[in-house]
């Protein structure tokens, strides 16, 4: 039999020539690794605290944690330059954080009071910020993925030199709109990457389970669109992942995926009990994977930090974290005349 | 015997064309498949194939003829064998009882075509200084000079959908644009309207004004996720910070025998939703007027047309920027016995109602919506308040139409006022059937409202 001719054959072999886009590690300075360190410990911090103030009862409805993803929008936004756009789904807290939005502002949205970013009226899933160029936080599975393409329509339509990143998990992956993307994306060369967060659940059902094709990164194989495997767990890989495919986008060569492969530690939500999982299986990952610890040992190593001034960022961090919870639950809950304004603009 | 070559219906709404070339001459002999002549729509130009072989024995409607009729006889086609003389015997042949064919008395060539629609008695809109010069043009062109007039004025405006560039739009809406404005504002997408909207709303939030044309709406529903989700939830769910200017449009509602999937109304359901509002002109002047108004709102605007109201012309102000607001209702025509409120394509019953009502002395109140979302309600009730009947009439199902929400409204706001029932006519309740008699069965009628008027005003 003739061996058969495919897309991915060639896009494979094309790419063999190429940097090995996924495989780089970048070369952190002491500088990048303590600001990798600190970002990623706020989101963490974060989290756990939103994880309590929904076990407290202050913040209800959906809550989903960014617990063990932390390297991915971390590493993403060091590759980042100022007008580049952000959009995700509704595990959207730290992307948010990472965007340089106030924590304060996000956890007093996520407790439902009049000085959150979205005034109360959106919660958890649904924040934005234009002035940090974050584009939400959207509830709809995939919704997001033609809308950060059309962010990346505006940046062609005004020839500007931004991109948008677009951040989805391996859930939405299977959602038919983000073929819609893809196709439009590379008819049309938008400046955009794809961040697939593959943390290898979708609620409860593992990739295995839902994906017929389970390696996100060849999901656009049929566009012509390039996409590697990045391990997402380390801050370093994503940062030159990142960078190369800023790159391809700001030279004009169109859309490209970046596959992360990470994993979240707690449930998909505050409901879930996440019993799909062995509990093995978390504590492999966070043992010999966890984003942060990986930082931590290089600084330590590398003797760019001492155990007592790790501790003391570590403090630091918890001081911003229980400033933002006390405002949350202190800050008063929307005036009643709110409910009517902002329908229309 | 000869054959009659007839004018070709080209779409399901064509109802005459202009025969703009012949491609054979009389006497020339054709085969099957060979091009006799071009035909030209309001849509777009055709090539007619013969079908059958033969002579071309005569040419009954000259090229450059306009408004000729669909199925009118164009040329007559001599079989084997036959000469001229054979026409002749054919028409005397005929019974002296038949109706004569209208198509032999073709138009001469370069005459004004027919127009399609009474032209509407528009009563004066307070929004148009008097003495304005008048323009006629059709809904199709006052559309396209909207979105131009637009376009030339704001570079973030700019239009994206299926055929709206090379192929001039799918029914021509767009027609021109292309070359004014060149690919980069004029968007031909792929047809994958639940990504494409989504495109949009996500390159109106960055600040850019699209203008998404649907091919119909009826394929919008691919997109309403995104639609509702993504454009009109955005302003609250983001306190204010970020909106979603833009306009969604096509043709909305039921065309002609296209059946159960491509003919529905979406003025209810999209006027279901807080954050949109939702606009159904009927005249051209409104068609214009409040597109440049849609296009310019900070909201996203659910812009609904009608295929069949396209071709239709009225008198459209000749100003340098008419804009109409939206959220205001027109009184169409003015009367004391009883308010008929319509919008869209449902204009031409309660128009037809009200001219004939009026014989047999019944004045009509006429009040066209314009807007859906949000509502005019306080000129119907203004309205009802002087003629105490009410009469709504749309093409849309029954169950929770734009109908029941006038009447629920109407009877909390002037329930004193009201002598009689409203009286509510829609579409039937059954997906649209495609058998022509049913499909007329399934839609409202002329006769129905004068019924309705009948019976509110106790005239039966």
């Amino acid at each position: 039999m003739a061996p058969r001719k495919t897309a991915a054959s060639t896009t494979r072999k094309s790419r063999a020539k190429k940097p090995a886009i996924g495989k780089d590690i970048a070369d952190f300075d002491k500088e990048q690794e303590l600001q990798a360190y600190r970002d990623m410990l706020l989101i963490r911090r974060f989290e756990e605290k939103a994880g309590q103030l929904y076990g407290m009862g202050f913040i209800g409805g959906f809550c989903h944690l960014y617990i063990g993803q932390e390297a991915v929008i971390t590493g993403v936004m060091m590759a980042l330059k100022e007008g580049d756009q952000i959009i995700t789904g509704y595990r959207d807290h730290g992307h948010m954080l990472a965007s340089g939005m106030e924590p304060r502002g996000v956890m007093a949205e996520l407790t439902g009071r009049r000085n959150g970013y979205s005034r109360g009226k959106g919660g958890s899933m649904h924040m934005f910020s234009t002035e940090k160029n974050f584009y939400g936080g959207h509830g709809i599975v995939g919704a997001q993925v033609p809308l950060g393409t059309g962010l990346a329509f505006a940046n062609r339509y005004r020839e500007n030199d931004n991109l948008s990143a677009v951040f989805y998990g391996d859930g939405a992956a299977n959602q038919g709109q983000v073929y819609e993307s893809f196709n439009m994306a590379e008819l049309w060369r938008l400046p955009v990457i794809y961040v697939v967060e593959n943390n290898r659940y979708a609620m409860g059902t593992s990739v295995a389970r839902a994906s017929a094709q389970t390696d996100f990164s060849q999901r656009g194989v049929s566009f012509s669109i390039p996409g590697y495997q990045v391990d997402g767990m380390d801050v370093r890989a994503v940062k030159a992942a990142a960078d190369a495919a800023a790159e391809h986008c700001r030279s004009g060569k169109g859309p490209i995926i970046l596959e992360m492969l990470t994993y979240r530690y707690r449930g998909h939500s505050m409901s879930d009990p996440a019993k799909y999982r062995s509990k093995d299986e978390v504590q492999k990952m966070r043992s010999e994977h966890d984003p942060i610890e990986q930082v931590k040992a290089r600084l330590l190593e590398m003797k760019w930090a001492s155990e007592d001034e790790l501790k003391s960022i570590d403090k630091s961090v918890r001081e911003v974290v229980a400033d933002s919870a006390e405002f949350a639950q202190s800050d008063p809950e929307p005036d009643p005349s709110e409910l009517y304004t902002d329908i229309l603009r | 015997m000869p054959t009659d070559i007839l004018m070709p219906a080209l779409s399901p709404t064509m109802e005459e064309g202009t025969l703009s070339k012949w491609m054979k001459k009389e006497g020339d002999s054709v085969t099957a498949g060979d091009v006799i002549a071009e035909i030209e729509t309001d849509k777009a130009t055709m090539e007619v194939e013969a079908v059958d072989e033969g002579t071309i024995g005569k040419i009954v409607v000259p090229e450059g003829s306009e408004g000729v009729k669909v199925n009118s006889v164009i040329a007559i086609l001599l079989g084997e064998d036959e000469d001229a003389s054979a026409m002749d015997a054919e028409s005397s042949a005929k019974p002296a009882d038949e109706k004569p064919k209208e198509a032999v008395e073709a138009p001469a060539p370069q005459a004004k075509p027919a127009e399609v629609a009474p032209k509407a008695e528009v009563a004066s809109d307070p929004d148009i200084p008097s003495g304005t010069e008048m323009v006629s043009i059709s809904v199709r062109e006052a559309l396209r000079d909207a979105m131009a007039e637009e376009m030339r004025a704001d570079p973030d405006v700019f239009v994206m959908g299926e055929e709206v560039a090379e192929y001039q739009g799918a029914y021509k809406v767009t027609q021109g644009l292309l070359d004014e404005f060149g690919p980069k504002r004029v968007v031909d997408t792929p047809i994958t309207e639940h990504g494409f909207a989504g495109v949009g709303v996500g390159a109106a939030m960055a600040g850019l004004k699209p203008i998404v044309e649907f091919m119909t709406f009826n394929f919008a529903m691919q997109a309403i996720d995104q639609i509702i989700n993504s454009a009109a939830k955005t302003h609250y769910m983001s306190g204010g910070q970020m909106a979603a200017p833009i306009v969604f449009r096509g043709p909305n509602g039921a065309a002609a025998r296209v059946a159960a999937q491509h003919s529905q109304c979406y003025a209810s359901w999209y006027s279901h939703i807080p954050g949109l509002k939702v606009v159904m002109p009927y005249t051209a002047a409104d068609a214009k007027g409040l597109l440049k108004a849609a296009i310019r709102d900070p909201n996203p605007v659910i812009f609904l047309e009608n295929e069949l109201l396209y071709g239709h012309s009225f008198d459209v102000p000749k100003l340098d920027d008419f804009v109409l607001p939206i959220g205001k209702a027109r009184i169409h025509r003015s009367g004391s016995d009883v308010t008929i409120v319509s919008f869209g394509i449902g204009m031409t019953y309660a128009d037809e109602a009200a001219t004939e009502l009026a014989k047999s002395g019944i004045e009509s109140e006429v009040i066209d919506l314009r807007t859906i979302r949000p509502m005019d309600i306080e000129t119907v009730i203004e309205s009802v308040k002087k003629t105490g009947r009410l009469v709504t009439v749309e093409e849309g199902f029954p169950q929770s139409s734009v109908g029941t929400e006038i009447a629920t409204r109407v009877m909390q706001q002037a329930f004193d006022y009201l002598d009689a029932p409203v009286a509510t006519i829609s579409g039937r309740d059954v997906p649209m059937p495609y058998a022509a008699n049913l499909e007329k069965l399934a839609l409202p009628s002329t006769a129905e409202v004068i019924e309705a008027v009948k019976a509110v005003t106790y005239t039966a």
